[in-house]
């Protein structure tokens, strides 16, 4: 299977007043071609941690300490690994939106409040593809029956900025009022793909909506409006993170119906992070259980809730109410450690019911116990 | 069965004011027209999505706001009248003896506690207020509580930030239990909480309830959590009851479309169950303007005109209440449209 | 158990957040610098014994021409013969009284009034902040003539007007402090416990919303010593000869720049009386800024 983003050893830190928190240590996941994965763990496990850190966007005070994040990318049928941490700012600026997406928990911080929702959408392609969106103006303008003044000129134009993007008289023009317009049939062609995009999410009337303004939608529209925005430019790879958490369970049901959806049509792969097992389940192929930082446990999605390996797996999964609940549900005993001051050795130990002596000294590595099923437990060690 | 608190036709309007005289030229309609028996010793689950009034009915019934219209009665366990609360002061109340009956625990213990307080105050505040307990008797019932929701002596002089969230949690409990109270509004206790703490704090509510007699109105939007923990569960859309019944009765056998598209759209963990998946157009409709007849009709898979025209009445189908106007067809419906 | 009382953990770990930080350092040795001065006053600068004010700067003779300091005016004298020493060591008890006065007594006023328009909201708040809309669009200097005209030049009457504007602004501040509080859970907890409004506002609401007001009232201290000293400079204070920082600059303005070749001739009538009145503001406000720190929440620990 074909890899699409690769972490190796990802280790964060957040330098705060109380002390250094550890909020990463060594996470190693993998995301394939044309799959979904699901990252789950409780509030302050360092899902979203990983994926930021992925993305370059913690926020201060938190620093990458080490580790690589490999985006492999499709060249000439070859696949060619990139360091996203080695890279430069712009580098990240051109990937996000264009190979990687991402969208957020809270859609209102997602939206700007004072533009429409179709220039929203649009300034995704405006952004990553221009030189495709100045050759669709061209064919307009070429067209017998389009009214333009100064046809000439726009033509020369166009043509000229789609042979090269970087000359001098475009960063000239764009500095000057009025005549740093001269895209606009470029823009036009932008919001026309942004109101396609749209109504493709399922939007009925979309070009209504496209001139809207965010806080005239609700809360599940906005999400889909979210959604619209990050797949404007058909990216192999979607990360959500707890996309849907803040919505009500219909509104849930049709969002993740549509990611399905999407995810057969239009893009690769999906990162999905939650903290609610269902979603993982019912949407993920594979699936990464993370605990205070460390990766516990990856497998399939079927495995890992038919077979839960690693004792915090097992005890999550049991304090869940399920739809056919009987007894009492079982507890996990204790808190979720301070990671100031994590518990050496194994992260789980001092909540753990099989705790050896071995827990608390040795961190547990992640090995394979079976089909694309590995565990970080010295219950699995040396067998 | 004995009934604890009534609600007859419970309504409660947010007023919108426009123009220069500030008129009242809208309102919203959180409540509009409740009419629910809460009875003794039970865990009544509410359940609904945001904006469908359940957190407005509870906090009606405690009194943290004064509805529009309706009545709340209830009644106290040892006294021989009822009392109709609804447009009762709060003086009055605490004076009666009513106030310190009906207790609420809050969704984020973070929030709900005054982080310049330390715990034993915390806890001493609402003894104090409605007993006469002092001094070392005070201290000891203190004490007595944190070992009911399971903390220790060693608790009572810290301030609530130096907690885990879980065990906020307990304090919070600690505190709604203090005065006694008969009835106990859950508002979301565990939505804030880690989901390996979710189940600690589920356990000691059904315990508590058991051990004390207690009744609750759990409000949630998280159905497995309300399946597990309530005896019975009220659908709530768009400010009305839409079906209520017995939490084993509700889940095996949905009536109103609204309910079974709510339970069809539960994630969950069990993947061996095959699912008909109900998928709901659009979204919640404005409080502001209801729509006309059955408010669902909007979103509904099999709305037919009468729903348009007429509004739905709670009608007793066996210990079963729904507000549907097609109720008996909706299964066949279902297997129909849904195979 | 008293030894490790989480109220005095709880203090201790203020006061170090406030005495790790270096601006709280500089502003408290300033502040500690002129307190000794205040308090000594009498013993650094003993008052003459018929006086029977020792505010009363002593002067010996009338000549307007100021002095260079020498051994007997230390600081030299300003025009009309006042001691600049004597002047800028009993101004510090001034200041103290100005600043002190005015704020304890307007910061009391505005935050009952911003409390109870912030909890009670509606008709109340509405008539509350009307009045204090009313009291904004009073100018301090109309007011400080007024009373004056009305009275006679005094330093208490500057200390009138100025607690007479001054509350207006604690009466914002803690309004919209408390209006972000009035919503939180633990105060409909209290209502749900049967707990009085005004026990609630006393309990909870002031001791979560009151640090906002505390950090802007030290640095009104300082601030507030500058525009009596504004007021002293306009004539609309304190009398001439009295010991007041502003009363003293207020003199000395004839003799800012010297006579031709001489530009600095007479600085010491300036620097002193003014470099008091800089220092003491700079320690206020870093006072200030080192609670706000402190206060922050972002910044607390969780």
């Amino acid at each position: 299977m074909k890899k699409i983003i690769e972490t190796e050893n990802l280790r964060t830190n957040f330098y705060t007043y109380e002390g250094v928190v550890k909020a990463l240590n060594d996470v190693c996941i993998t995301v394939n071609h044309g799959e979904t994965f699901g990252l789950v763990g409780e509030s302050g496990c360092g899902k979203s941690v990983t994926v930021r850190s992925m993305m370059r966007i913690i926020q201060s005070p938190g620093k990458v300490e080490s580790g690589k994040v490999l985006l492999f990318l499709d060249e000439n049928g070859e696949q060619e690994a990139v360091d996203l941490l080695q890279q430069s700012e712009s580098y990240m600026q051109s990937c996000c939106g264009d190979q990687i997406s991402m969208i957020f928990q809270e859609p209102n911080a997602a939206l700007n409040p004072i533009m429409s929702i179709g220039e929203q959408v649009a300034e995704s392609f405006l952004f990553h593809r221009k030189k495709s969106l100045s050759e669709a103006s061209l064919e307009r303008l070429n067209a017998q029956d389009c009214k333009v003044p100064f046809k000439g000129i726009f033509k020369n134009l166009y043509k000229k900025y789609h042979e090269d993007e970087n000359a001098f008289v475009f960063k000239l023009l764009s500095h000057i009022p009025l005549l740093n317009r001269w895209d606009f049939l470029i823009r036009q062609e932008a919001f026309k793909r942004a109101v396609e995009i749209i109504s493709k999410l399922g939007i009925p009337h979309a070009e209504d909506i496209a001139v809207q303004f965010p806080h005239n939608l609700s809360g599940g529209m906005k999400q889909r409006i979210v959604i619209a925005i990050a797949l404007a430019c058909s990216p192999m790879l979607l990360i959500a993170d707890e996309a849907t958490s803040n919505l009500d369970v219909t509104i849930q049901a049709q969002i993740l119906e549509l990611l399905k959806d999407l995810k057969k049509k239009h893009i690769s792969s999906i990162l999905l992070i939650t903290h609610d097992l269902g979603v993982v389940a019912e949407t993920c192929d594979r699936v990464g259980v993370m605990y205070a930082g460390s990766l516990c446990e990856v497998a399939e999605s079927r495995e890992l809730f038919g077979n839960p390996s690693h004792p915090y797996t097992k005890a999550l999964l049991e304090s869940v109410p399920k739809f056919h609940q009987e007894g009492a549900l079982k507890t996990i005993e204790g808190n979720v450690p301070n990671l100031v001051t994590p518990p050496a050795g194994c992260r789980f130990h001092p909540r753990c019911k099989h705790r050896m002596d071995i827990c608390d000294k040795e961190v547990p590595n992640l090995l394979e116990i079976g089909k694309n099923h590995s565990v970080a437990c010295h219950l699995f060690g040396d067998k | 069965m004995e009934k604890i608190l009534e609600l007859k036709n419970l309504k409660k309007h947010y007023p919108i004011y426009g123009g220069v005289f500030k008129k009242e030229i809208n309102s919203v309609k959180a409540l509009d027209g409740v009419d629910l028996d809460i009875y003794r010793g039970e865990c009544l689950g509410v359940v609904g999505e945001s904006g469908c009034g359940k957190t407005t009915t509870s906090k009606a019934i405690i009194k943290l706001h004064d509805p529009t219209s309706g009545e709340i009665i209830f009644h106290p366990k040892d006294h021989k009248d009822s009392y109709d609360i609804a447009r009762m002061k709060p003086r009055h109340m605490k004076k009666n003896g009513l106030r310190s009956k009906l207790q609420m625990v809050f969704q984020d213990p973070t929030t709900s506690m005054n982080p310049r307080m330390l715990v034993k105050n915390i806890i001493a505040e609402p003894i104090i207020e409605n007993t006469n307990i002092k001094g070392k008797a005070l201290e000891d019932r203190v004490v007595e509580l944190l070992e009911m929701v399971g903390l220790t002596r060693n608790h009572l002089y810290r301030y609530s930030h130096e907690f885990s969230g879980g065990q906020r949690q307990r304090i919070a409990v600690a505190r709604a239990l203090a005065t006694n109270p008969e009835f106990l509004v859950l508002d979301e206790p565990t939505s804030a909480l880690d989901v390996s703490v979710q189940a600690q704090i589920l356990n000691l509510m059904d315990s508590l309830r058991k051990k004390l007699n207690l009744t609750y109105m759990f409000v949630t939007h998280h159905l497995l959590v309300v399946k597990y923990i309530s005896t019975r569960i009220a659908v709530m859309y768009l400010g009305k009851i839409v079906e209520i019944a017995e939490t084993e009765k509700l889940f095996e056998n949905p009536v109103h479309p609204y309910t079974n598209a709510l339970l069809s759209g539960i994630p969950s963990t069990d993947l061996d169950i095959e699912k008909k998946r109900i998928i709901l157009k659009g979204d919640v409709p404005s409080p502001l303007n209801p729509p006309e007849g059955c408010r669902f009709h909007t979103r509904c898979p099999f709305a037919i005109e009468l729903c348009k025209k007429k509004e739905p009445v709670l009608e007793d189908i066996g210990n079963h209440k729904v507000a549907c106007h097609r109720k008996d067809e909706v299964q066949e419906l279902i297997s129909k449209k849904f195979a | 158990m008293i030894k490790n009382h989480p109220k005095i953990k709880e203090l201790k770990f203020t006061l170090n957040r406030i005495f790790t930080n270096p601006s709280a350092i500089i502003g408290f040795s300033l502040l500690l610098f002129f307190i000794v001065v205040a308090i000594f006053a009498p013993q650094l600068a003993p008052p003459n014994t018929k006086s029977h004010n020792p505010y009363i700067v002593p002067h010996e003779g009338f000549s307007a021409t100021p002095k260079q300091p020498s051994a007997e005016h230390l600081m030299g004298t300003t025009s009309g013969q006042y001691d600049i020493f004597y002047g800028v060591v009993w101004g510090t008890r001034t200041a103290f009284k100005v600043g002190l006065f005015v704020v304890s007594i307007a910061a009391l006023i505005g935050v009952m009034l911003g409390v109870i328009a912030g909890f009670y909201g509606g008709l109340v708040d509405e008539i509350i902040m009307r009045f204090v809309d009313i009291v904004f669009s009073v100018p301090l200097l109309v007011l400080a003539m007024a009373i004056v005209v009305a009275f006679e030049r005094d330093i208490k009457y500057v200390i009138i007007a100025l607690i007479m504007v001054e509350w207006r602004n604690y009466v914002r501040v803690m309004r919209a402090s408390i209006l972000t509080l009035r919503d939180q859970d633990f105060i409909h907890a209290a209502k749900v416990m049967g707990v009085s409004d005004i026990k609630i506002m006393l309990r909870h609401i002031i001791p979560n919303g009151i640090y906002p007001v505390m950090v802007i009232a030290f640095m009104d201290i300082g601030s507030l010593v500058i525009t009596a000293s504004f007021l002293s400079f306009l004539g609309l204070g304190a009398p001439t000869g009295y010991a007041d920082w502003g009363s003293m600059v207020a003199q000395a303005r004839n003799y800012i720049v010297g006579p031709t070749g001489e530009m600095f001739k007479y600085w010491h009538t300036i620097i002193f009386p003014g470099g008091c009145i800089i220092l003491f503001v700079l320690a206020w406000n870093l006072i200030g800024d080192a609670l706000r720190d402190a206060f922050d929440p972002k910044m607390r620990r969780q």
